[in-house]
Parts: structure tokens; C-alpha cells; sequence
């Protein structure tokens, strides 16, 4: 068991340093370069402006030696200037430039300085992700009773009426991405014009111009049922799917051993042979699908954020890779990995304690 | 003339539609007479809900090839005074179609025509990325599947190593006119689409390799067909011009080939497994076979069945993946009309004029929705027998 989990963490690791290094090698590109520093300057810099501004600030040195540097493994370049003020990564972040540390890299907990927000990374990534944990904790409220309740539903008797329809529900659920799914829920709920919020005011069923809001900005301070229900939808439908698909086979595969057929022999009642004696064992699959989500809600977290402007994580990666904000964008991907291979360790070895037939070895 | 209403622009709709009635009424009753002699895709015709699947890819196949037929404007030209008119306005025009049916975009476009269009563009790419994407997975997945040991522990690695990355952020550092100027996607196109003919070309060895006259025959047709395409795709070097994809389309086809190969290559690795001990594979090996033969000709048709189904699901989500594209503006011109594009323009003035998006984005659902109906009534088939 400890030689899994260490062999795992070595994986996450590697992974993670390979991963970073990827995005690194794409976002220092000559061209992407030149776009920061016409971004960070001045639009109409001229190519041998650009050049010393690159240099100015550090950017002309070899890729792998910067790579080093923001890991921490080298020292952060040095340097001055114009008014011969000392410069450098570790200088420009340390408030005592004096006495700067030699080596300023993720490996010293320092995660430098984002050219976007013009503040320092990781504050703004742990705020943002503060905002996207509490989109995710009601996605997750949301979808995941909705689904299983679906799943079970439907895999209990297997081709009935109810498992047709239910089945058919969802694979038109995973059929709708979530940029459809939004704009369609917006034009329904969010519009004082068209859709159902015109209808309701006129009836005095509501107060307010729409029924929900289709802006989840004021959410960030304070998430109501108004601002918060059309993300939190829009995210959970389209996974809600795609569970409860795995839910009802699932459960349909439970409905079939031998154990069920005796419990029904012995005159037991439905409804109790499926609480009782089914649901346990059924629930294991569904438990590893929820799990291996946590990757592909980032996903819908992402284009729900920007689609209803909610500054998150997913926004921020966003703003940051429109931007070219290098180090923004490193702390972004290095977040997303160790979540994408951290939750399959956990559905990994949740399957393992759910599941006592199975042993590590 | 008057604003007509919603009974008759559906109507209206349903007339500029009708080549693909007719294609559709065609297949269907050729498919359901025969349907006993078409094999598995015959057997769809006995699923409800297959049959749904089929007819809803079936109309938009067909729209997207009579697209310019159906269409009632030119998808860019813009008319004064229909600026975000509601659906069913009349254009006021001498010439031409009489109405916006489903109204103008904030640029004052046929929101109708352009939906159609953009059928075009994005029934082009999915199911060429899809292949695409199939022929890397099955060339790395067979192997690394049959033969295992330390290329399939690398390969898997590389493998879980793409599927890690988060997939809009794969985007936003593949589909720049950045990366464009520095050639990685060429490279990447250069790799990708080679794999496909190398495919084909060990196919043709392995199957003929007691039969020299054939199998040069063939390798000789597939390798000039093979190698014009690859010339034009690739290098943009096709002396007749047929073969032909603008740099920023081909920019986004490697990122939707690169992002679905590893998915397919874990599908193609998982069923290999489980086929390399049945007893024809070692009846195969006792005969003194290639692995190669074994792997493209016992292995591969007998996998048949879930890749089938999972291409299906697989074209869906490249269709999902082209709107995600399209809805963060990546790789496509302002111009074009595919489907997330319009949607993405459609969404800033979504709260007051909705038609704009609405279209594009019922369209889109309603492809992917036959897509996924259509796998699903192929599994039930199937698995019946």
C-alpha cells in the first residue's frame, strides 16, 4: 500500500514538472514574448524596443535556465535599471531589496508575480480559487443526489417506460454543453424580454425584472438563490448525465445477481431489496465516475465563469492565457493538474475501501 | 409588407429544408427495405431510438451539403435596417428572399443562413478530426496493447500525461496566431497525418505479403493518393488545389486531433487486452503470423463493435470541442459562421435579442444529441446478438 502511494506521488510529480514544462517551453515562445511585451509596454513599440524590454526584464536569457529559476533550482537573475536601481525576480518580489533572496522559485513557496492583475500569483490564485470551490461545493450538492436518485430510478427495472424516458433525459443532458446549456437557460429564465421572467412579472409572481440573475459577479460576496442558480445549474446538468448513465448500469448489473433473486424469493419488498441490497453495491461504480468529473467540471467551470462573468479560477485562466501572463498561467496549470491526479488517486483508492474483492498489491 | 409570425416562418423553414426531406425520405425507405440485407446499420432501423439518432445526423449531413440551396441569403451580407431584427422580418428588398426567417445578428446577418452554413464547417472538420484522431489511437494502441512491457508503460504515460492537461488551456496555448507563426502546428500536422497513411500502408503489406503483384498495385495507388493529400494538408503544396486547409483551420484541427487521440488510444489499448488471449490470436501465432497481421487483421476487426459506438459519441464530442473553440473565439475568423462562433457573438446581447444565439446553439444540441442517440441504438444492436 505505501509503495502504491509513493509510486503515485513520484507519478504526480513528474508529471506535474513535465506538464509545467510544456506550458513554460509554449508561453516563452519569441512570439508570445513579443506580445507580452507589447501588452506590458506599449502597442506600438518598435521591434528594437521590444528587444530591450525582453532584456530589461529578464527575458532574454535561455529557457531552461528561467525554467530553473522558477522552480527555485537556480538563482533569479539580477540586473538594473535605468536609474541604476538594482532589478531582478527575487528583488522585485522581496520588500526588503537590500537583502533579496538568491533563489526566489516555487520550490521557496514564492509563485512570482502576475502581469495581468499586476499582483502577486499566489494570492490571487488561492483567492480565486476560493470562488471556484464554492461554484463547485453547490455544483456538486446539485448533481450529484439529482443524479444518482436518476440513475437508480431508472436502472431499477430495467426497459420500463420510466427507464427509457430517464435514460433518454440523459443522454440529452451530456448532448448539451454547457455554453448551449447556458445561453439557453438564460434567453428562458434571464431576460426581462423574452423567455418566462416577462410572463411572471405580469402575473406578479415575482418582483424583480427576471427570475434569475443571468450576471454572477455579486455572487463572489454573497451567493443568493437569484445570482448563483443559473451557474450552478448550467455546470451540474451537463455531468449530471453522464453519472447517472454510469448510475443505471450500474444498478442494472446490482438488479441481476443472484443475491437480488433471493431476496425477492424470500418475499421481500421492492422497495427494501433495492434500499437495503441493491443501492451499497451499485453505488461503487458511480463513486469512481464522480470522482474522475472533477477534471471535466474544470472544464465547464471554466466556460461557465467567463459565460456568466464570475471571477474564478476558471476565469483567471482565461484572462491569463489571453494575456500571455507566464506565470499566472503556470500556477493555473499546475493547480489543474495535481486536482486532475490527485482526485483519480482518490477514486483510485476509494474504489479499493468500497470495494473488498479488489487488493493493491 | 408585414412581420410574419411564428406559424409561418416555421412553415417557411420547413420549404427551405426540403432537399434535405427529400434526401432524407430517400434513405430512409431504400435503408428500410433492405434492411435485412445493410448488416449492423440495417439493424438500426429496429431501434426507436437509433432510428431518431440516425434522422437527426442524416438532416444536418444533408444541409450541410445542399447548404448553399437552402440558404436564403449570403451568410455575410449584411442589409441595412436588420440589425438585430426579430425573427421574420421582412428585408425590404426588391431582389432576393423576402425575409430574415429567424432573424438579423447584431451585424445585421441572416441568422438563418448563416445556422446552415455553418452546418458546413462544422460537419467538415468533427468527423475528419474524429478519423483523424482514430487512426493515431488504433496505430499506438494496438501495440501497446498486444505487446505491452515498457512502450505501452511509456505510451500510457504520455497518454494520461495530454489527458491532465485541462482542455481549454491546451487550446488557448495550441490555437494562437503566435504558435502559428513559429510552425509548431505544421509539425504537429506533419507527424499526425502521416500516421494515418502509415496505417494504411502496413494494412496493405500485411494483408497481401504472399501476393507481391497486388500489394504493390496497391500500395502504389494508396501511396500517390496518400502522398498528394498529405502534400496538400500539410505543406500546402498540392499542384491542383484540391487538397487544400487555411493555416488557422488547420490550427485547430491538430489541437481537436491532439486532444481526442489519447482518449481513443486508452479505448483501442483497454480491448486489445482483453482480445490478445482469445484462441484465434493464438491460432494466428501458431501459424507463424506477423504481429502486425495479427494486430491490423485478427485484432482490430474484431474490436469492431465498441469503436464503432465510441466513433460515434467521439464525432459528438469533437463537435462540442469545435463550439468551445469557437465560443472563446480561438483558430476561427470573425467572419465565419460555425456554430460556437455565432453563439459567442450571439451571448453579449443575449438578455434583449436572443434569436441570435438560440439558433446556433438548438442547432449544435440537436446534432450532438443524434450523435449520442445514434451510438446508443448502435451498442443496443450490438449487444443483442
Amino acid at each position: 500500500m505505501l509503495k502504491f502511494l509513493i509510486r503515485r506521488f513520484a507519478m504526480i510529480i513528474v508529471s506535474a514538472l513535465v506538464l509545467t514544462f510544456v506550458v513554460f517551453a509554449l508561453t516563452n515562445l519569441q512570439p508570445n514574448l513579443e506580445k507580452l511585451a507589447k501588452g506590458q509596454g506599449s502597442a506600438r513599440m518598435s521591434d528594437a524596443d521590444v528587444v530591450s524590454w525582453l532584456a530589461g526584464n529578464g527575458y532574454d536569457r535561455p529557457m531552461l535556465t528561467r525554467y530553473g529559476e522558477w522552480l527555485g533550482v537556480l538563482p533569479g537573475w539580477t540586473g538594473q535599471d535605468s536609474n541604476g536601481n538594482p532589478r531582478g525576480r527575487c528583488v522585485d518580489l522581496a520588500t526588503d531589496k537590500a537583502n533579496a533572496p538568491r533563489f526566489c522559485g516555487v520550490l521557496q513557496g514564492e509563485w512570482g508575480w502576475s502581469t495581468r492583475f499586476k499582483a502577486p500569483v499566489a494570492g490571487i490564485i488561492s483567492d480565486r480559487l476560493a470562488a471556484t470551490g464554492k461554484l463547485m461545493f453547490w455544483v456538486m450538492l446539485v448533481m450529484v443526489p439529482s443524479a444518482l436518485i436518476l440513475g437508480v430510478l431508472a436502472g431499477m427495472r430495467e426497459g420500463s417506460r420510466t427507464d427509457r424516458a430517464l435514460s433518454t433525459a440523459a443522454i440529452a443532458s451530456t448532448s448539451t454543453p454547457e455554453y448551449v446549456m447556458g445561453v439557453l437557460l438564460v434567453a428562458l429564465l434571464a431576460s426581462s424580454q423574452v423567455g418566462l421572467s416577462p410572463l411572471l412579472k405580469e402575473w406578479g409572481l415575482i418582483s424583480t425584472p427576471v427570475l434569475f440573475q443571468g450576471n454572477a459577479r455579486s455572487a463572489i460576496e454573497d451567493a443568493t438563490f437569484w445570482n448563483f442558480t443559473l451557474p450552478v445549474v448550467t455546470v451540474a446538468l451537463y455531468g449530471m448525465g453522464y453519472i447517472a448513465r454510469m448510475t443505471r448500469a450500474s444498478m442494472t448489473e446490482v438488479m441481476t445477481q443472484q443475491y437480488i433473486r433471493t431476496a425477492r424469493l424470500k418475499g421481500v419488498p421492492f422497495r427494501q431489496v433495492v434500499v437495503k441490497h441493491a443501492l451499497r453495491n451499485a453505488l461503487i461504480a458511480p463513486f469512481t465516475v464522480i470522482m474522475l468529473q472533477f477534471p471535466w467540471l474544470l472544464n465547464g467551470v471554466v466556460i461557465v465563469e467567463v459565460l456568466f462573468s464570475y471571477p474564478g479560477f476558471g476565469w483567471t485562466l482565461v484572462e491569463a492565457a489571453g494575456n500571455n501572463d507566464i506565470e499566472l498561467l503556470l500556477a493555473c496549470s499546475v493547480v489543474a493538474v495535481v486536482l486532475v491526479l490527485v482526485t483519480q488517486l482518490i477514486s483510485d483508492l476509494g474504489y479499493v475501501w468500497l470495494n473488498p474483492r479488489i487488493r493493491i498489491s | 409588407m408585414e412581420e410574419i409570425g411564428w406559424f409561418a416562418i416555421l412553415g417557411r423553414m420547413a420549404v427551405q429544408f426540403w432537399p434535405a426531406w427529400a434526401g432524407m425520405a430517400l434513405v430512409f425507405a431504400l435503408s428500410i427495405r433492405f434492411k435485412r440485407r445493410l448488416g449492423l446499420y440495417g439493424k438500426l432501423f429496429d431501434s426507436g431510438i437509433g432510428m431518431v439518432g440516425f434522422a437527426l445526423v442524416l438532416f444536418w449531413l444533408l444541409v450541410a451539403i445542399f447548404a448553399p440551396q437552402i440558404a436564403t441569403h449570403d451568410p455575410l451580407a449584411q442589409l441595412s435596417g436588420m440589425k438585430n431584427a426579430v425573427p421574420g422580418t421582412p428585408t425590404g428588398q426588391e431582389t432576393g428572399y423576402p425575409y430574415y426567417l429567424l432573424g438579423g445578428d447584431s451585424l445585421a446577418r441572416d441568422v438563418f443562413s448563416r445556422m446552415v452554413m455553418g452546418a458546413r464547417d462544422v460537419l467538415k472538420i468533427a468527423p475528419a478530426a474524429a478519423l483523424i484522431a482514430y487512426a493515431v489511437g488504433i496505430c499506438l494502441g494496438l501495440p501497446a496493447g498486444y505487446i505491452g512491457g515498457w512502450r505501452d508503460d511509456l505510451l500510457s504515460f504520455l497518454a494520461n500525461l495530454v489527458l491532465a492537461f485541462p482542455v481549454i488551456l491546451l487550446f488557448f496555448l495550441l490555437v494562437t496566431p503566435e504558435i502559428r507563426a513559429t510552425g509548431i502546428p505544421n509539425i504537429m500536422a506533419a507527424l499526425l497525418f502521416a500516421i494515418p497513411l502509415l496505417l494504411i500502408g502496413l494494412m496493405i503489406q500485411t494483408r497481401f505479403v504472399t501476393q507481391p503483384g497486388k500489394k504493390w498495385r496497391w500500395l502504389g495507388i494508396m501511396g500517390v493518393l496518400g502522398l498528394w493529400a498529405y502534400a496538400g494538408l500539410v505543406f500546402d503544396a498540392d499542384p491542383l488545389g484540391v487538397w487544400r486547409m487555411p493555416p488557422n483551420l488547420l490550427n485547430v484541427f491538430i489541437a481537436v486531433v491532439f486532444v481526442n487521440a489519447p482518449t481513443v488510444f486508452r479505448i483501442v489499448r483497454g480491448i486489445t487486452m482483453d482480445i490478445r488471449n482469445r484462441d484465434y490470436v493464438a491460432a494466428a501465432q501458431t501459424r507463424g503470423e506477423s504481429g502486425a497481421y495479427i494486430m491490423l487483421w485478427e485484432i482490430l476487426p474484431n474490436a469492431r463493435g465498441p469503436l464503432i459506438v465510441d466513433f460515434c459519441l467521439r464525432i459528438g464530442y469533437t463537435t462540442i470541442l469545435l463550439g468551445t473553440l469557437g465560443f472563446f473565439g480561438l483558430g476561427v475568423s470573425p467572419e465565419s459562421p460555425d456554430w460556437g462562433s455565432t453563439i459567442n457573438q450571439g451571448r453579449r446581447l443575449l438578455t434583449a435579442y436572443p434569436h441570435a444565439a438560440l439558433a446556433p446553439a438548438l442547432a449544435l444540441m440537436s446534432l450532438v444529441l443524434g450523435l449520442n442517440l445514434l451510438a446508443d441504438g448502435l451498442r443496443e444492436e450490438s449487444l443483442r446478438d
